[in-house]
């Protein structure tokens, strides 16, 4: 290696290495593929939505989707027993259990990343404080807690997030946790005390760029455990409330026609088995991606 | 009369080891009682095996732990006293492990740049300057400013380490076991450049270090400790020739030799390292002792100093 183009030869293999990483696995592939493609779709509801989504036409119930005899072009997908379009509402869900995922992994991650982060470099009282909180929290049963709550303040898309929130960080803060204790032995960590850093910075510049790895692999399979449990909640009548067009309410207004009409259950079955499909193996293939022992 | 650097009196850390939730919690003392004087220029080698305090005593002089009782004094003031960016302009560590030592996120550049950074005495063009000064003195060619730690060599990463604790031109510097994790071929290097340097910039040094090979080329104090005491402090050619502790004669028994037909030599330690928790009454040393006599078991021994080499054993002890 010329001692002119070093730098960016060491740069230039850097980046490269990184990208064979990510085109050669292939899940992170398929999984970046559909997550895109959902985020996209979320994004430009109101463009691609055939209809709208709360116009209900009570002459066309139930209309079956494109590939039955009885189905038509008009409504690629059908339409529910308020005649509402199918598709339409499918695209607009899509909004709302992302915007639930990600909402509620946000909330859950601040939470989780601020104890985990506390007790591991503090260690001692502080320590002892979250474990225990930690401990209180996997003690509960998430959905038993959801659904009291929600029973008590009402459901709404807002509650909703803020309760996955509120009920997820426990994740968040065991390996938060585990891989601060293991970063703050380094003795990077002591030469940085050493040099008169400031907690705050010692936080900041040495032990979180070392733990952020972590911290997206967890966000991405609590983004996917928030869509489900939203479903599971929609479902049960107690997560978002009608008429919203959320994946799990639609599962849960279509389960009395199942037997006849069983697309009504199948369409939002699949479009939320492969969302969380898609995002798990993207937080599988980022940890294979930044896995040490993957590293040069 | 030399300028007094760190002037240490009666230091003592402990540890607080709980021994389960109803069995009470006990007192470890990893530094008991050390008194150490270290004068500019000086290169002070603390020697001793795994778990007899040296670490904990380098902490406690870098003040990244406070003692428990007895006054450390840096350049005459309490080091307890000195504000955290002064001690830091003042006294800076080099760790064991080049490879635990860097942030793998940073680049080299940035890492050695930190102290100034903390210090904010610099604007970014006299920081990078200042930063590739000191990498030319510690001997790393400029390109490797934008690399990162996984890039360099071992002893590469251990230089980095160095130009960082030098940055800002630090009077004192406390090396950790600097060479015990490189190869022999590159320890050599290191030790010549931690030579030069502290001709160059007028450093005092304070060495912990297990291999006296190291101890004797670089050192011009040793001071031996034993289960957090210091049981003799010496000039280095003095402790050489004329060890009078059993334990530092142990020690320096205990060096093999490159022929691998005289075998490996035997230190007369016998018994294992004692559990610091619970050491042994009297001398500290005795269970191991060659030279042990009766009251060696009940009596602690006061040291005598005479000149400059002290030495804590009853052997010597005027009252025996």
């Amino acid at each position: 290696m010329s001692e002119i183009n070093g730098k960016t030869l060491e740069s230039q293999t850097k980046s490269s290495v990184f990208r064979r990483r990510v085109f050669g696995h292939q899940g992170v592939m398929i999984g970046a593929a559909i997550v895109l493609a959902a985020v996209l779709i979320a994004l430009s509801a109101p463009l691609i939505a055939p209809h709208d989504p709360y116009y209900q036409d009570l002459l066309n119930r139930l209309v079956p989707p494109v590939w039955d005899s009885r189905g038509s072009w008009e409504h690629i997908l059908g339409t529910d027993h308020l005649g509402r379009d199918y598709l339409s509402r499918l695209i607009y869900g899509a909004r709302i259990s992302l915007l639930i995922g990600v909402g509620a992994a946000l909330i859950s991650g601040l939470i989780g990343t601020v104890l985990g982060v506390a007790a591991g470099y503090f260690g001692g009282r502080v320590d002892m404080v979250v474990t225990f909180m930690i401990t209180v929290r996997l003690s509960m049963p998430v959905v038993l807690v959801a659904l009291a709550v929600v029973a008590i303040v009402g459901g709404s898309l807002q509650v909703v997030i803020m309760v996955l929130g509120f009920l997820l960080w426990d994740r968040f803060a065991v390996v938060m946790r585990s891989s601060t204790l293991q970063i703050r032995s380094m003795d990077y960590v002591a030469a940085a005390q050493a040099v008169g850093c400031s907690t705050t910075r010692i936080l900041t510049t040495e032990i979180m760029p070392n733990v952020v790895n972590n911290l997206i692999v967890i966000a991405t399979l609590e983004i996917a455990h928030a869509i489900i449990l939203e479903a599971a909640l929609s479902f049960l009548g107690l997560g978002v409330q009608p008429p919203l067009p959320s994946w799990g309410l639609m599962v849960s207004e279509g389960k009395d026609m199942m037997l006849f009409e069983p697309w009504l259950i199948t369409i939002p079955g699949v479009a939320l088995f492969l969302l969380v499909l898609a995002i798990n193996l993207l937080g599988d293939g980022a940890r294979d991606i930044t896995a040490p022992e993957n590293r040069n | 009369m030399a300028e007094l650097m760190i002037d240490a009196k009666d230091v003592t850390r402990n540890f607080t080891i709980s021994r389960g939730m109803f069995r009470g919690k006990q007192q470890l003392k990893a530094v008991n009682g050390v008194d150490l004087t270290v004068e500019r220029g000086e290169v002070l080698a603390l020697v001793g095996e795994s778990g007899c305090g040296k670490t904990t005593l380098a902490k406690v002089l870098l003040g990244l732990l406070p003692q428990t009782s007895g006054t450390v004094e840096l350049c005459g003031q309490p080091i307890n006293d000195v504000p955290r960016l002064a001690l830091a302009r003042t006294i800076q560590p080099i760790f064991q492990d080049p490879y635990s030592s860097l942030n793998p996120r940073k680049t080299i550049g940035s890492i050695i740049a930190l102290p100034m950074k903390v210090q904010g005495i610099a604007d970014q063009d006299s920081m990078r300057r200042r930063v590739e000064e000191t990498m030319d003195l510690v001997g790393l060619p400029p390109r490797l400013y934008d690399a990162f730690p996984n890039q360099l060599s071992g002893g590469q990463r251990q230089r980095v380490a160095i130009a960082r604790a030098l940055v800002n031109r630090p009077q004192i510097v406390v090396c950790d076991e600097p060479t015990s994790a490189l190869d022999v071929s590159v320890q050599s290097q290191i030790l010549n450049l931690l030579n030069d340097l502290r001709n160059e910039l007028n450093l005092t040094y304070i060495i912990i270090s297990h291999n006296l090979a190291v101890v004797e080329h670089i050192a011009t104090r040793v001071a031996v400790m034993y289960l957090g005491r210091i049981v003799e402090i010496a000039d280095t050619d003095t402790l050489f020739k004329d060890p009078q502790h059993p334990y530092t004669r142990a020690l320096l028994d205990s060096v093999l030799t490159p022929d691998p037909n005289m075998g490996i030599p035997n230190n007369q330690l016998g018994a294992s390292y004692p559990n610091p928790i619970d050491p042994p009454t009297g001398c500290s040393f005795h269970p191991r002792c060659v030279n042990a006599m009766p009251h060696c078991a009940t009596v602690a021994p006061n040291g005598k100093a005479d000149g400059g080499h002290y030495v804590e054993c009853h052997l010597y002890d005027d009252a025996s």
